[in-house]
């Protein structure tokens, strides 16, 4: 057991899966000798060598299909997109092939491949570094998504998406990377974490906070605020966004009668939209109040630190929409 | 000029100088001496700005990251010398050189880059997406290739419209494996649009040498491709790049592009704001610095008895002092106001 970041409790878990099984391999840009964009691949080129940890060209719709094709032909690629904007350069390979081979092919074949890449804003790496795409990416049928909160859900989870049979867009947040506030002891070796699995992360009986990633963090951190004034939160981390694990939700929401949902996306369209319909359809006679979404405007990240803090929920806003749920303000 | 005879470049071995199988005339000498000096002002404007900025980056100014074109000057320079000033340019990632060589305001470039509120873009696109619509600049690029789309219908427009423009695109090397390239040239060879590829071969993407993503010996290879025109150049040399630019500029505007120029180049600093530098080695950097385009363009100045030693000190110093006005007008102005966060994401 020893203290590790959410990017080295990743490349831990990246680590064991490559040593238990062969057919794991690594491919993305910069990740060989220099580590990776944001040094999370550091020495596993040194273990695995070129074979297993290949460097490629600026090429995001050939890494997404060579992983894809890898993957239906008996490999199992691990696949960094430097950041998810740039997944949008191969989205086809991605939303078109890699999802839909399995269904397209009547059950057939499986593509077991993992999208890991860097997500979210907060570090002034403007609008096209910076955005969270989730609720795309978990739009398709076919594709699982995968948003770690923390170092230990973070190596549990790859190890569970490296072991799945499906593409699995796995979301680490830029923020929490190297971020020794969030460091945790993370046990050595494999572990897992199923994915399709929420976890209450604080109980607390006045109202439930669903959130993901980062926002999880935030969220905690307002709800320990509140506490001093007496408003006990519950927060729901979802881990997985897709398989979603309602009933983890749902069992909250009946108990607390209150939904705040936290995520940094803009608000329109977002994945949070989707969580607050299925609790309105499973369970509107659990709810006392509206549900409401704190989520980030409706408008590019920009890059300026003012605005872009501006732009993402901070633990202020958490916290009004805690109040504004209860009926406070 | 100092020529650079055998580059030991790690990466092509070669004579630079062997570089001209493509003859293109000599425009540059028939210039005026004003221009030939202003063209030392800009390449100097972008060395001292490019190094304000890493001072910006010590002090924790630049949020983010950013990419200094630093070692890569006579590329856009002498490129910007050669077209007209309604001549749209589409840059990338390494774009401050761009901005500044089409006579961008420095003031408003640098207080962008800072994230304050008078900037280019309000303080809200930072480094990689300084744009200015008033001098034919259509913006960096955060993604790598993300504006040669845009170019090929900026250079559509001009044929449109049925006016003698000619677009200049800069590209990266790296960019040139990612499939919006090939796209990109292949349609604009189709419909032989007046565009430039301006491809700065500066040896790397970020830490991989060009060798490593890409099988040809040249960039400028990929012509037969799109049975286009291409050349490789000295990019190092502001006279071979305002010549050559010159020329192809030319054979756009008669209606016969699209072009490849490959420009050889080096950028002297790391890739961007975050980087060991493990992938090459201090000595191939002190190498190319020796074909430093500024100094080599300065010498050449002096040598033909253009301008005096003195002349050039004061070129520099003017540089200098612009610069140190740019700065202190970004450090003075204000942040963004937080009510222009949701604006200007739909045209009215
Ligand atoms: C689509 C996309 N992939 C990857 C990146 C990350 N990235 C930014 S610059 C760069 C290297 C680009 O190399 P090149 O085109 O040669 O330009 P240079 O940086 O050398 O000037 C990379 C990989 C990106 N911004 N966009
Ligand atoms: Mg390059």
């Amino acid at each position: 057991m020893s203290e590790l970041t959410y990017l080295e409790a990743i490349r831990d878990g990246i680590r064991e899966v490559m040593k238990e099984d062969e057919r794991v391999f690594l491919i993305g840009e910069d990740i060989g000798l220099y580590g990776g964009s944001f040094g999370l691949t550091n020495g596993l080129f040194a273990e695995f060598g070129a074979e297993r940890v290949r460097d490629t060209p600026i090429s995001e719709a050939a890494i997404i299909g060579a992983s894809a094709g890898a993957a239906v032909t008996g490999m199992r690629p691990i696949l960094e997109i430097m950041f998810s904007d740039f997944t949008a350069c191969g989205m086809d390979q991605l939303l078109n092939q890699a999802a839909k081979i399995r269904y397209m092919f009547g059950g057939k074949a499986k593509v077991p491949m993992v999208l890991r890449t860097a997500s979210g804003g907060g570090a002034g790496f403007g609008p096209h570094h910076s955005q969270s795409w989730e609720a795309i990416f978990a739009h398709i049928p076919g594709l699982k998504v995968v948003m770690p909160s923390c170092p230990y859900d973070a190596k549990g989870l790859l190890i569970s998406a490296v072991r799945d049979n499906n593409p699995v867009i796995f979301l680490e947040h830029k923020v929490l990377y190297k971020n020794k506030k969030y460091a945790q002891e993370v046990p050595e070796g494999i572990y897992t974490i199923p994915l399709g699995k929420a976890e209450v992360k604080r109980q607390g009986k006045d109202l439930s906070i669903v959130a993901s990633s980062y926002m999880v963090q935030k969220s905690l951190e307002a709800a320990e605020e509140l506490s001093k004034q007496g408003i006990d939160c519950e927060v729901v981390d979802l881990r997985t966004i897709r398989p979603l694990d309602i009933d983890t939700v749902m069992a909250s929401v009946e108990k607390t009668g209150k939904l705040l949902c936290v995520e940094e996306a803009c608000s329109f369209g977002s994945f949070m939209g989707e969580v607050i319909t299925q609790v309105i359809e499973k369970g509107f006679d659990y709810l006392d109040a509206p549900p409401i979404r704190i989520a980030g405007k409706n408008c590019p990240v920009p890059y300026s630190y003012i605005l872009e803090q501006e732009m993402i929920p901070n633990v202020d806003r958490i916290k009004d929409g805690i109040l504004k749920v209860l009926g406070k303000n | 000029m100092k020529e650079c005879t055998v580059r030991e470049c790690t990466i092509i071995k070669e004579k630079l100088t062997d570089l001209k199988e493509y003859k293109v005339a000599d425009r540059f000498k028939d210039l005026k001496k004003e221009q030939k000096v202003e063209m030392l002002k800009r390449m100097f404007q972008i060395r001292y700005f490019e190094m304000e900025v890493e001072q910006f980056i010590l002090k924790g100014q630049i949020y983010g990251t950013c990419h200094l074109y630093i070692g890569e000057e006579a590329n856009a320079v002498g490129a910007m010398n050669a077209i007209r000033k309604n001549d749209w340019i589409v840059s990338h990632h390494r774009g401050h050189g761009h901005c500044i060589a089409k006579e961008a305001d420095l003031k408003l470039m640098m207080a962008e880059l800072i994230g304050k509120g008078n900037g280019y873009c309000k303080g809200k696109g930072g480094s990689m997406h300084i744009a200015d619509m008033d001098t034919y600049n259509l913006g960096a690029n955060g993604i790598v290739g993300g504006g040669m789309g845009v170019a090929v219908g900026a250079s559509l427009t001009n044929k449109l419209k049925k006016n003698d423009g000619v677009v200049i695109g800069f590209i990266g090397d790296a960019s040139t494996n990612n499939g919006i390239f090939h796209e990109s040239l292949n349609l604009a060879s189709v419909w032989d649009l007046p565009l430039i590829f301006y491809c700065e071969n500066n040896q790397y993407g970020m830490s991989t040498p060009i060798i490593k993503s890409t099988r040809i010996k040249r960039i400028s290879d990929r012509k037969a491709s799109y049975n286009v025109k291409g050349v490789t150049i000295d990019g190092n040399n502001i006279v071979d790049v305002f010549n050559t630019v010159s020329h192809f500029a030319e054979v756009c505007r008669k209606g016969e592009g699209p072009v490849l120029i490959e420009a050889l180049t080096y950028r002297q600093r790391g890739h961007s704001k975050h980087d060991s530098q493990v992938y090459r080695t201090k000595d191939e950097v002190e190498q190319w610095k020796e074909y430093d385009p500024i100094v080599r363009y300065r010498e050449f100045l002096i040598e033909s008895g253009i301008i005096s030693e003195d002349e050039a000190k004061k070129i520099e110093e003017k540089a200098i002092e612009d610069i140190k006005a740019a700065a202190a007008f970004a450090e003075a102005s204000p942040y963004p106001d937080l009510s222009e966060l949701e604006t200007d994401v739909y045209a009215d």
